[in-house]
Formats: C-alpha cells, sequence, structure tokens
C-alpha cells in the first residue's frame, strides 16, 4: 500500500493538440480535518510559539502548504 | 512631527503577546464544540490568567491595547498615538 | 459588542515592493470567499441557529476580522510607497483613478463587493455546510494566491491564514455533528 499523503493525483486526458506542455499529472488537496472526524480529547499539542507560527494548536491539524515557487526551490514535499 | 521608533521589545514582547493569544482563540474555538473537556478548560483558564500578567506588562511600556475601560489611560490620553498595528 | 485590540492576530511582514501582490490580495479583502463575506456570513446567520453553536459562529466570526485586518495590512503596506507608475503596471491603474491607494472592497477582478456572496438560507444544515463550503474555498484562494506570491514573508502570514481556514472548517463540522445530537448514540452502539 502506497504511503499515506495529503496530496492526492490523479492524470488528465492527454490529447496530441493539446496547446501547451501537457502536465501528465495533477495534484489537488485533502486537508486533515477530513480525516480527523469530531476531535478527539487529549490531542498532542504545539507550545504556544510553535503553535502561532503553525497557525494550529493541534498538530493533526498541521498540514504546510508550499506555493509553486518555493516547489521550485526545493521546498515543500 | 516626531516619530517614536519601536524597540525592539515591542516586537519581542507583541510576538509572546499573539502567542498565547493565539492559544486561547485556538482553545476557545475547541471548546466551543468540545464543553466537557476539563483538561482543556484548566488550560484555558490558565493561560487567561498568564494573558492579563503579559497584557499589563506590555500595557505599562507601550500603552494600552484596549480602550473603552478595558485598559487604563495615560496622561494625556494615549489610546490614539500611534503607530496602529498595520503601520508597525 | 465589539472591542478593538491594537495588534495584530499574528505577525506580518512585507520584504518587497511588489503591488502586484496587493491586486492579488484583495481578493480575500472584498471576494465572495474572502475575509468580510466570512465575517459577515458567521455573525449573521447566528441569529437563526440553535443555541448550541451560536457561540462557535460569534468566535469564528469576531476572528474573521482579525483576518481581515491582517490582509489590508498586507495591501496597505503594498501600496503605501508605491508610485503612481508602479502602481499602473502593477495593473491597480484602474482601482488608483477611483481610489488612489484608499482600500475598497472588491475582489482581485475588481467587482464590488455585494451581500449576494453571504447565504443565510435560516435552515441550520443548510448554513453550516455552506460555511464548511466557505471555509474550503478560501483555503484553496490561499493556495493560489501562494502560488503566484515570490514574498517569502507574505507567504509565512498567508500560510497562518490557510491553516485557519483548516481549524475553521474542522470546527464548523463538528458543529453539524452537535446538532444531528447524534455523538453520544453512536458511544453505546
Ligand atoms: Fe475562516
Amino acid at each position: 500500500m502506497a504511503k499515506f499523503t495529503l496530496r492526492k493525483q490523479y492524470r488528465p486526458y492527454v490529447s496530441p493538440f493539446d496547446p501547451c506542455p501537457s502536465i501528465r499529472v495533477k495534484t489537488y488537496v485533502t486537508p486533515p480535518n477530513l480525516y480527523v472526524g469530531f476531535q478527539p480529547e487529549k490531542l498532542p499539542q504545539f507550545n504556544a510559539k510553535q503553535a502561532l507560527f503553525a497557525g494550529t494548536l493541534w498538530k493533526v491539524f498541521y498540514d504546510p502548504y508550499y506555493g509553486s515557487e518555493e516547489k521550485e526551490k526545493g521546498g515543500g514535499q | 512631527m516626531s516619530q517614536k521608533e519601536l524597540p525592539k521589545e515591542f516586537y519581542e514582547m507583541m510576538e509572546e503577546l499573539q502567542a498565547i493569544d493565539f492559544v486561547l482563540v485556538e482553545l476557545t474555538l475547541y471548546l466551543d464544540t468540545h464543553p466537557d473537556d476539563f483538561e482543556a478548560i484548566e488550560q484555558f483558564n490558565e493561560n487567561a490568567h498568564a494573558r492579563q500578567i503579559l497584557k499589563q506588562k506590555f500595557e505599562q511600556q507601550f500603552g494600552p491595547l484596549q480602550q473603552y475601560g478595558n485598559s487604563y489611560s495615560g496622561y494625556p490620553w494615549n489610546w490614539d498615538d500611534p503607530p496602529w498595528p498595520w503601520q508597525i | 459588542m465589539w472591542v478593538y485590540e491594537k495588534k495584530l492576530q499574528y505577525p506580518v511582514k512585507v520584504s518587497k515592493c511588489n503591488p502586484m501582490l496587493a491586486k492579488f490580495l484583495i481578493e480575500q479583502y472584498g471576494g465572495a470567499d474572502g475575509e468580510l463575506a466570512a465575517a459577515l456570513r458567521y455573525l449573521n446567520q447566528r441569529y437563526t441557529i440553535p443555541d448550541k453553536v451560536v457561540g462557535l459562529l460569534t468566535d469564528i466570526g469576531t476572528e474573521e476580522f482579525a483576518h481581515l485586518e491582517m490582509i489590508a495590512t498586507m495591501i496597505y503596506k503594498l501600496t503605501k510607497d508605491a508610485t503612481p507608475e508602479q502602481l499602473k503596471e502593477a495593473g491597480i491603474g484602474e482601482h488608483y483613478v477611483n481610489h488612489d491607494r484608499a482600500l475598497f472592497y472588491t475582489d482581485a477582478a475588481g467587482n464590488p463587493f455585494t451581500a449576494t456572496y453571504i447565504q443565510a438560507k435560516g435552515d441550520p444544515i443548510a448554513d453550516l455546510y455552506e460555511d464548511i463550503a466557505a471555509e474550503e474555498k478560501a483555503r484553496a484562494t490561499y493556495q493560489w494566491i501562494i502560488d503566484q506570491s515570490d514574498d517569502p514573508d507574505i507567504n509565512d502570514s498567508l500560510k497562518f491564514l490557510r491553516e485557519r481556514e483548516i481549524i475553521h472548517s474542522q470546527r464548523f463540522r463538528e458543529a453539524v455533528e452537535i446538532l444531528k445530537e447524534d455523538r453520544d448514540r453512536k458511544k453505546i452502539f
């Protein structure tokens, strides 16, 4: 089984007449809130500073997003 | 017009305040849907207390964070002293 | 009533003088899935929804105003010292001739804000599903703005805002579960 990821992929139909170079694999985001259900009590937390910079107190919801430029520079997943 | 430049401590203490207030925002939303989580309420109250102390410390140095009487005023009235949050 | 606090929810830094980003960011100021629409949508729904979720709508609605102020701060900083020529090059010339550098509630294409962005059906489930969708749309919008942005400091603040949409969506999903009054029953089965 493939490793779990919040980033899903699909392969759109590629036509020989596509005017731009075909993007063979497209990705989309499935955020963590789709998988947690009703949040259980006592989930692991960040400390206050980490939480502020993560945008969430609970680690399970932390889902960093990297823009296309950052990805090109080697950031992201 | 003279303009006071903010010292480094302003930004540091502001970030501390933002961090603790963020924990309180997160716990508030969480408790809105988990009103029976005793541990989380304890954590909330502890943070609310620490927040009050930090707010006092901040306001003594840098002026009121809120008005309508939620903060004390210096003399002269210093609520409307710049800078405002979007200017710093 | 509301009490203003002289502080941003999260530090906003802008490192590059790139007014083009202001043109994109305005989408989250006065756009359909922007922070103003979010704040007004949630606060307005409170009057016709069960008491159990009024607190949540109040608190998320209030947080959205803090996000609105962060977006305003970014736009203010990006345009404050830009020359009319720079603004024209950035595609903000049309805005400039009407408003100078004043902020105005429009989307990125210049469409003025409208109340039709704020759904209010009076049906608690319909309204909460609307809210969940609004949060996911706002999350997606932040992703597309981050994709267009070359300013690491602005991206840092935008990532914070994007993450907040994830949390808000989570809480609205929980609100639906609360209204189903099904949580304790499930534990028994
Ligand atoms: Fe939101």
